[in-house]
């Protein structure tokens, strides 16, 4: 129970860890050639200053050169100096860090795939195009909703082309509709991605439930109301019960209900987004299905749209005749393009691979799981005196909020102490302090892919920083002390700005 | 017997469900659910099938792709080509600390990733001329779509200039990015060169323009030459220049950064990626160092540091309050996930390669280029498009033969054979006779010759 956890540490010399490429290499000068012209083609073409006017012609390139073994010792340094899902509890909450089946990841790497050129002609990619159409008819069955584009690079580009659909739609019905309503405790992106399609967000403020204020939604809702974006379960963990009811009120309003899929993986193969009134949605293909998060990407964020919204979808789509698959171009009422190409297939093929691997069960069971862990590790954590501030007399779905104010009230400790001294413990941190409407907020969502014992070991970690917090603070205010690198000053680094190599050399000068 | 899926979640088996629903003091896991309205509980399956073994799902997917018909060479162009991918590349990114991380919000226990992004961040800065690249957009498309609204920020103007040699797809992305912001786009008409008309530039340009915008090389792959007199141009009015690039063209032209450019933007799919038919890109965005532009930056950025205790040098995320987690509606962009994974395959390319071997790529692109226009153009049914003007990678082929049977002749024989303008972007070729090929450092000469043998066999 009693883990601890030391990460690797490299330190070439005093107070740097591991130095930058650009200390390892010359600057200027060598490196691998992978690819060079040949002499017969030289003679044939004629000397490059011919071909290149003198003043284009680049001068000394700034680059390191280094050797491949080099360059093959840094990186391996520096994966050492990382923490993925294969090393431990990984649980951000709202982010479904879950196991990535190697079967699936390996599928990307497959050479009819990986030499595909986006533009070769539709007969010679039939099997690329069938794999991505399956992969949006499971998409489809697991929410209900009847069109898919797997074009959006990531949740919130998603989210932007949902905002893009519902203002497309306004406008091609003549109807002047400018505000989109959110929930207070949503995901950041949201805001963002309604105000990038020119929508005025109205925020709606939570009951004491930590659900949406019935009457603060009624009281909102009006002939400018576009659209509603929805995360259920929300950033609480807790199901929106009243769901029904705030679909209702958006349909009779002529409005749409817009779903985050973010925290779907609480809910896959137990509830249809359609079921629930929902219109649109984006799902995170590298979250609920187990394409990897890549330390910040790429991921993917396939949208959803019901029958009515169909047209709006972006160009390309594609569509099935017969045994054949072909690519769309012809939607006139398309918001048009969002990105080039077809999006990112190599993360796609992934997310086939996972539904294929779990079938209806498995992902039915995969989200079961995800929300027994849950509630064992909150239930737990409760007995263990941790706050939760919403939701307590229900279950939780895929992930729940704790609050740490306490700790900071009475000890000085923060939910930042709490999530450096788990580090030493072999657990990454949860998301800290969102949503925002929770002190000294810790976000947690065990997934499905984790033992009871390492949920045991996480509760059990907790505990230990909960006693140590009263007996000894400052082990958890100087905590981390096992990571490859103690505190770190982030302010220090919003003041230098030093965001490049070249700016930090230069820094005595500037 | 478990089924596959159990293999995959650990507190699947029916003891350890029984025990756990035991301490919550449940009987079934239905009764988790039960705050769910029991007139949406699902109760049939969700209607993707039986589970399949691993063994299965693999043999089923090859099955699929053999539906492909895969070439020995790809000479298709349109702006994605088929570079060479250093095994190097590979084997680092396969590292799980790498790719099933998340974005760093904790440094202390990913400095790993925060350093690599960092030198992804430090090396293009340094390749493209520029001081401060952020750690990765979706791709170039949205690049130019976050570039847009980037100026409307700094400049508080609303219109942009536009070189109509742009891709039609990046064009049309700029569109969507674009209207809900209410911002004119105006094209500017090319030369006979296929370079941006300077004249008709400057008969656009005044004090609305916020944002000038031209790609090098462009969408007929021809370099742009006068780079430094569209800045000045711009900069004269107080506007952005913003430059689309290869990142493989600075190799051995003079970047976008030494040519007065305000913002560079691109793709770098190109340094160690696959086609991967489409995606996963690399979204490349670059300023300078200006504080009123970091400050208006979209997406992530690392900086160096220090700990806390003054010891040691460190990484970390840096200007977060620009961000959607913490500035909502008013971040500078919405975008969260993005392309970190690709960004650190360009970083582990550019390290591995270093300045020889990026001016060396450079140079076998630039020369196969220079050899199949001129080879092209001696074959009597082929012509090229801007011929005199310095092409790059993509090379602008007419043809009086239709490209479907020119291209069918070549898939015949294991080649992927030019992509014809017509067929998606008919506003950019009205002729019906424009087909884009391209080639890389992948082909060798025999490559070239072999491609130049077939189509010379169409002609006669």
């Amino acid at each position: 129970m009693n883990r601890r956890y030391v990460q690797a540490k490299w330190q070439l010399s005093e107070g740097i860890l591991e130095p930058t490429v650009f200390e390892l290499g010359e600057i200027g000068k060598g490196g691998v050639v992978v690819a060079r012209v040949e002499d017969e083609l030289r003679r044939e073409v004629g000397e490059l200053e011919d071909l290149i006017p003198r003043d284009l012609q680049r001068g000394t390139i700034g680059l390191p050169g280094l050797t491949e073994p080099e360059v093959a010792r840094h990186y391996s340094h520096l994966a050492q100096m990382n923490y993925g899902v294969d090393s431990g509890p990984y649980w951000l909450g709202s982010c479904t860090m879950k196991y990535t089946p190697k079967v699936a990841m390996k599928l990307e790497s497959h050479p009819s795939l990986r030499n595909a050129h986006p533009y070769a002609p539709e007969e010679t990619v039939q099997g690329i195009l069938e794999v991505l159409y399956e992969l949006q008819e499971m998409l489809s069955s697991i929410t209900g909703l009847s069109k898919f584009t797997l074009q959006p690079a990531a949740g919130a580009h998603g989210e932007l082309v949902g905002a893009l659909i519902i203002r497309k739609r306004f406008l091609d019905l003549g109807e002047r509709r400018d505000e989109i309503l959110i929930p207070e405790s949503a995901h950041g992106s949201n805001f963002a991605s309604a105000a990038m399609a020119g929508f005025k967000v109205v925020r709606i403020p939570p009951s004491e439930e930590g659900t949406v204020d019935m009457g603060a939604l009624r009281a909102a809702i009006s002939e400018r109301t576009a659209g509603m974006m929805i995360t259920n379960p929300n950033t609480l963990g807790i199901f929106e019960s009243d769901i029904l009811e705030i679909a209702d009120l958006l349909h009779s309003n002529g409005s749409y209900l817009y779903y985050d899929g973010a925290n779907l993986n609480a809910i896959m193969g137990w509830v249809r987004l359609s079921d629930m009134g929902v219109d649109l949605a984006h799902l995170n293909i590298h979250k609920t299905f187990s394409a990897p998060h890549g330390g910040g990407g790429p991921g993917a964020g396939a949208v959803g749209v019901i029958e009515e919204l169909a047209d709006y979808l972006p160009v390309p789509v594609i569509v099935k005749e017969g045994s054949t698959y072909r690519l769309d171009y012809d939607l006139p009422k398309s918001i048009g393009r969002v990105r080039m190409f077809h999006g990112n297939i190599g993360v796609l093929v992934k997310a086939w691979g996972y539904l294929k691997l779990l079938g209806s069960e498995g992902v039915r069971l995969s989200s079961g799981i995800a929300v027994l862990n849950a509630n064992y590790v909150r239930k737990r954590l409760m007995g263990m005196g941790f706050e939760v501030p919403y939701g307590k007399g229900r279950p939780c779905k895929h992930e729940f909020v704790i609050s740490l104010s306490r700790f900071r009230r009475e000890y000085g400790v923060r939910a930042l102490d709490f999530a450096k001294a788990l580090m030493d413990r072999g657990v990454h941190p949860p998301t800290m302090y969102f949503p925002l409407i929770v002190q000294e907020a810790f976000m947690i969502e065990p997934t499905e892919s984790d033992s009871l014992s390492e949920l045991d070991a996480y509760v059990y970690a907790m505990g230990e920083l909960a006693d140590l917090a009263r007996s000894d603070p400052d082990e958890l205010l100087s905590a981390p002390k096992n990571t490859a690198i103690g505190r770190i000053d982030d302010s220090f680094a919003n003041k230098r700005l030093w965001l490049s190599w070249k700016v930090y050399k230069d820094r005595e000068s500037s | 017997m478990p089924m596959p899926a159990e293999g995959l979640i650990p507190n699947a088996s029916g003891p350890i469900i029984s025990r756990m629903l035991n301490y919550l003091g449940i009987n079934k896991l239905e009764d988790l659910f039960s705050d769910v309205p029991g007139s949406i509980l699902m109760n049939e399956p969700a209607g993707i099938g039986r589970p399949l073994t691993q063994s299965e799902l693999e043999a089923l997917y090859s099955e699929k792709l053999e539906k492909n018909v895969t070439v020995k060479l790809s000479f298709m162009g349109g702006g994605l080509a088929d570079h060479y991918v250093p095994p190097l590349v590979d084997e680092l990114v396969t590292n799980q600390e790498f790719y099933s991380s998340y974005t760093p919000y904790q440094p202390e226990i990913s400095q790993g990733i925060l350093q690599a992004l960092f030198e992804y961040q430090s090396l293009m800065a340094e390749l493209l001329g520029m001081d401060v690249v952020n750690a990765s957009l979706y791709d170039y498309a949205s690049a130019l779509g976050e570039a847009g609204r980037f100026s409307v920020r700094v400049t508080k103007r609303k219109k942009i200039l536009l070189a109509t040699t742009t891709h039609p797809e990046r064009k049309a992305v700029l569109k969507t990015y674009m209207e809900p912001l209410d911002v004119r786009i105006v094209e500017i008409n090319r030369e006979a060169s296929g370079e941006i008309s300077l004249d008709e530039l400057s008969a656009n340009m005044d004090e609305d323009v916020g944002m000038v915008y031209l790609e090098t090389p462009n969408f007929f792959g021809v370099v742009e030459r006068k780079i430094e007199d569209v800045a000045d141009m711009a900069h004269s009015k107080g506007a952005l220049l913003v430059v689309g690039t290869d990142p493989l063209l600075a190799g051995i032209v003079k970047p976008p950064g030494e040519l007065g450019a305000d913002v560079v933007i691109g793709e770098g799919q190109h340094l160690g990626g696959y086609m991967n038919y489409g995606g996963p890109s690399l979204g490349i965005f670059a300023v300078r160092k200006s504080f009123r532009h970091i400050r208006q930056l979209p997406g992530r950025l690392i900086g160096i540091t220090k700990t806390v205790d003054g010891k040691y040098r460190g990484y970390t995320m840096v200007l977060q309050t620009r961000e959607q987690h913490i500035r909502q509606e008013e971040a500078t962009s919405n975008i969260t996930t993005n392309s970190s994974l690709m960004a650190v395959r360009a970083a582990i390319y550019l390290a591995l390669l270093g300045p020889d071997g990026i001016r060396s790529v450079a140079e076998k692109i630039l020369y196969n280029t220079e050899y199949l226009k001129r080879k092209l153009s001696d074959l009597l049914c082929f012509s090229v498009l801007f011929e005199d003007s310095l092409h790059f990678k993509e090379i602008p082929a007419m043809s009086e033969i239709p490209w479907s049977e020119v291209n069918s002749w070549l898939l015949r024989n294991g080649i992927l054979g030019a992509f014809q303008v017509s067929k998606l972007f008919p506003e950019a070729d009205s002729t019906g006779k424009l087909g884009l090929l391209s080639t890389t450092e992948k082909h060798r000469l025999a490559d070239l010759d072999l491609l130049l043998r077939l189509m010379g066999e169409v002609c006669s």
